[in-house]
């Protein structure tokens, strides 16, 4: 997957400015950034349903969106993006249906986010982390190849997400390429590699262990609060306004 | 177009209306409460006969509606219609699939409540009492499709209820319920040429004045509405969005 040059501007404000990176199949990559940064813009834009500026985004060879990448990409919102008023196990079979994906996938998924118990509960009467996996379960539908998961453990307990880092792990292993945003700093251990948004712009991209390298901190909390206090872009109050900025920048 | 992908989607509205009891008794339990209460102000005299059967397809109409817009509000901004565009369903997939549904709905939404007028209310036409039934369930099939399109205007299910009085009192004035429209002002009479309720109105009276009534016309510009509307909903619906 390839993002070049990505631009979004949204009437006055600009979410994001002039992006670039690329993601290698089978690797789990970690989005952090403080809220407002622009994770979700840049995740819409990588599905597809977001309108950008200019630049472009590259996903399997296809631009992305396009009609024939929309079974190979899973898609979590950071809200669950499931039908409260329907189990479980009818969201479940409604969405496989769409992606046409086989009835079995519907069990295999439950049982990956652990819902097996709750598969003919009506998803309004879950608690909403149980919510938030069912959102999860229909990305895992059909298989798809690229994963983008905006805050998926949001409102998890410690357990879970420790169990949810390892699916992931495991379907990187798989071949999987996984895009997860996040601001639990902790889980930035479970990453191969960080992408650092603020302010519209891609602040930094490596592992934790060159972040840590390049910050000389040690806890993930550290390294990320110390990539921002000491970005200069970020320091003037008028810092975005002139456009010549982001010239400078890149 | 998929017809599989349409009527998966029309099951899953289906299902949601289904495990909603108290959507399903109001559905069936409001417009029969509102003709029952025609019914007793009117005494079931003759004036019944003549509003009670306009308004037979009128207040499905209303509902239908509302239920409409706020259903596929609802899709908006709970997210999913966000995570349906990012996935293979074609966006009149979307769309007929919940006209197919609500448009179901409507269907038995009407026929019950037109038959407890017809059998329990007495309420009397000239022509054949099913052409009462099907004008009827095409009004409330329209209030179905004005719903989808107007849906695509409101931001907010705040917004969406208020398209109710925007759009369907006027029509509700303009129709001929009130006023034979051939008596309005040149202009108003005008206007409602244009719109779809007037024809609606425009059967059923011709259905209660005439032991044969023809009423094809009518029907037809009243599909023309629907199917326009229809394409209106598809047309409006957007894959990416700001």
């Amino acid at each position: 997957m390839v993002v070049d040059r990505l631009s979004v501007v949204r009437g006055s404000t600009t979410a994001l400015r002039d992006v670039r990176f690329t993601l290698e199949p089978g690797t789990l990559t970690g989005l952090l950034g403080p809220s407002g940064a622009g994770k979700t813009t840049l995740m819409r834009a990588i599905v597809g349903v977001q309108i950008i500026t200019s630049g472009s985004v590259t996903v399997l060879g296809r631009p992305a969106g396009s009609a024939p990448l929309r079974s190979r990409v899973g898609y979590v919102t950071q809200n669950p993006s499931v039908y409260p008023d329907l189990t479980v196990g009818e969201n479940l079979r409604y969405f496989a249906r769409i992606l046409g994906a086989p009835a079995s996938d519907v069990d295999r998924v439950v049982e990956e986010v652990q819902l097996r118990g709750q598969a003919e509960q009506v998803v309004s009467t879950l608690s909403g982390g149980e919510r938030s996996r069912v959102s999860l379960a229909t990305a895992l539908l059909g298989r798809p190849e690229l994963l983008v998961l905006d805050e998926p453990t949001v409102g998890l307990d410690p357990v879970l997400r420790r169990d949810l880092w390892e699916l992931f792990g495991r379907l990187a292993e798989r071949g999987v390429t996984l895009l997860v945003s996040s601001h639990v700093m902790d889980e930035a251990t479970r990453c191969h590699r960080l992408l650092l948004l603020r302010q519209a712009e891609l602040l930094a991209d490596g592992s934790l262990a060159e972040l840590q390298r390049l910050t000389g901190q040690s806890e993930p909390e550290q390294v990320f609060l110390h990539l921002i206090d000491n970005d200069p872009q970020g320091q003037g109050p008028n810092g975005d306004g002139d456009p010549a900025d982001g010239q400078g920048a890149a | 177009m998929n017809p599989r992908l349409t009527l998966a989607t029309a099951r899953r509205v289906l299902a949601q209306i289904r495990h909603d009891h108290r959507t399903m008794g109001l559905l069936v339990g409001v417009p029969s409460l509102l003709m029952t209460l025609l019914w007793w102000i009117y005494d079931g005299g003759r004036i019944f006969d003549q509003i009670g059967a306009p308004l037979l397809g009128i207040f499905p109409l209303v509902i239908m509606f509302l239920i409409t817009s706020v259903t596929t509000l609802r899709e908006r901004t709970s997210g999913t219609l966000e995570r349906l565009m990012t996935m293979p369903i074609r966006r009149a997939d979307f769309v007929l699939g919940y006209a197919i549904a609500l448009g179901f709905a409507a269907l038995v939404q009407t026929t019950i409540v037109a038959t407890y007028a017809i059998v329990v209310l007495d309420l009397q036409v000239a022509g054949p009492e099913w052409m009462l039934v099907g004008i009827s369930v095409l009004s409330a099939v329209l209030g179905v499709v004005m719903g989808l399109a107007a849906s695509s205007l409101a931001r907010t299910e705040f917004q969406a209820v208020q398209f109710m009085p925007a759009l369907i009192l006027p029509q509700l004035l303009l129709c001929g319920l009130l006023v034979p429209r051939e008596l309005m002002p040149p202009v108003a009479e005008a206007i409602s040429d244009f719109l779809p309720l007037s024809y609606a109105v425009d059967a059923v009276k011709e259905v209660a004045r005439s032991p044969d009534p023809t009423i094809a016309f009518q029907v037809g510009i009243i599909w023309v509405f629907i199917l326009g509307l229809l394409l209106l909903g598809i047309g409006t619906l957007r894959r990416r969005s700001a």
